[in-house]
């Protein structure tokens, strides 16, 4: 769940937006130079944004009695690299602030912020880590998505505590209270986002071979081996 | 059912439990409202830390009823479920095409190779 229209005071929401539009400025370029140099990989990238769409759609019942909805972000990271996720991202957020009245225009830069490049990159991040230390690629990916989701929801709340200190306990004191509302109910949705990624991953692995190994996510030989045995049967 | 199948529907089924325990196990009946918007719980909050915070901008467009509201969220997950569905009937079709071109070809060779022979014994 995003921070709703005109929740943030007007510097804060101003702020955000610098913060975020040079993001996204790069991820347009890294975009359109992946479809130029690659136009086989518009369907990949239609698909990453599609199960962005969808998860961002399902609002889910979470252990804390409330509601919230995954990002979907992890997946489109580990595949094109984070900058890509910062456009998909926006898209997705301002369909849900234009027609859904969810999230807003005014608190845009910051929902951009926290879901389209900080949980991007730090799933991103996770997924590399993991894989330089020869974790296995499914894990990798259940981490990442993870992760993702639910560092976009740390950003939202560390967003609302900057924004709205509280009068006796300061930053932290709101820190904890915004934490407990977004962090909290994200926990058991963001195991979902997880395992929901790699599903999809794993389609995708059976699906897009040549396409996964393009992209660095399998390995070339292992793809090779992989055809003699389908050849061979 | 495959291994893989079998998997993947074991994936599914975790993520629906995950969405359907907090319901059956009542998490939500001790709010008045229970499962309502982590959205709507921050900005509860927010007036609670500055109780003279006025939102300073409203939706352009505000779904008039709940009912519209679900549908519009319906359709954001319809279109990604249909570009998904999509994208994974292409993958397969063109696999299924692949395998038949790759076995028409290993199959006509033979054929020429067979035709070879008996010309030679001839």
């Amino acid at each position: 769940m995003h921070i709703a229209e005109g929740f943030l005071p007007p510097a804060h929401a101003a702020a955000w937006g610098v913060a975020s539009a040079p993001f996204v400025v790069h991820g347009v370029r890294s975009l359109t130079r992946e479809v130029r140099e690659h136009p086989e990989s518009t369907l990949l990238l239609g698909a990453s944004g599609a199960f962005t769409f969808v998860l961002s759609a399902l609002k889910l019942p979470s252990v804390t009695g409330s509601c919230s909805h995954p990002t979907g972000t992890g997946l489109g990271a580990i595949l094109f690299r984070p900058p890509v996720m910062a456009v998909l991202g926006t898209i997705t957020l301002l369909f849900q602030a234009l027609l859904l009245a969810h999230g807003g225009l005014t608190t845009l830069g910051a929902n951009v912020f926290s879901m389209a490049i900080v949980g991007p990159w730090a799933g991103y991040a996770v997924y590399r880590l993991l894989r330089r230390y020869g974790v296995r690629l499914m894990v990798a990916v259940f981490f990442a998505a993870f992760v993702a989701d639910l560092s976009t929801y740390c950003v939202t709340s560390v967003q609302l505590a900057l924004a709205f200190p509280d009068p006796g306990s300061g930053f932290l004191g709101a820190l904890g209270k915004f934490g407990s509302i977004f962090a909290v109910t994200q926990i058991p949705l963001a195991v979902s986002e997880g395992l929901l990624t790699v599903l999809v991953m794993r389609l995708l692995v059976q699906s897009s071979k040549g396409e996964l190994t393009r992209l660095g996510v399998l390995i070339a030989d292992k793809q090779a081996r992989g055809e003699t045995e389908a050849v061979a049967r | 059912m495959s291994r893989n199948t079998k998997i993947n529907v074991l994936l599914l089924l975790v993520v629906v439990a995950l969405a359907v325990l907090p319901l059956a196990l009542g998490l939500g009946d001790h709010k008045e409202e229970p499962f309502t918007g982590s959205d709507g719980e921050a900005e509860t909050a927010i007036t609670e830390i500055e109780p003279d915070y006025e939102p300073w901008f409203s939706p352009l467009y505000e779904p008039p009823s709940g009912e519209i509201e679900s549908a519009l969220f319906s359709l954001q997950a319809a279109l990604g479920a249909g570009v998904l569905a999509y994208y994974f009937g292409l993958r397969r079709g063109r696999r299924q095409g692949e395998r038949r071109a790759r076995e028409r070809d290993s199959e006509s060779p033979a054929a020429g190779a067979a035709e070879e022979s008996t010309a030679e014994r001839a």
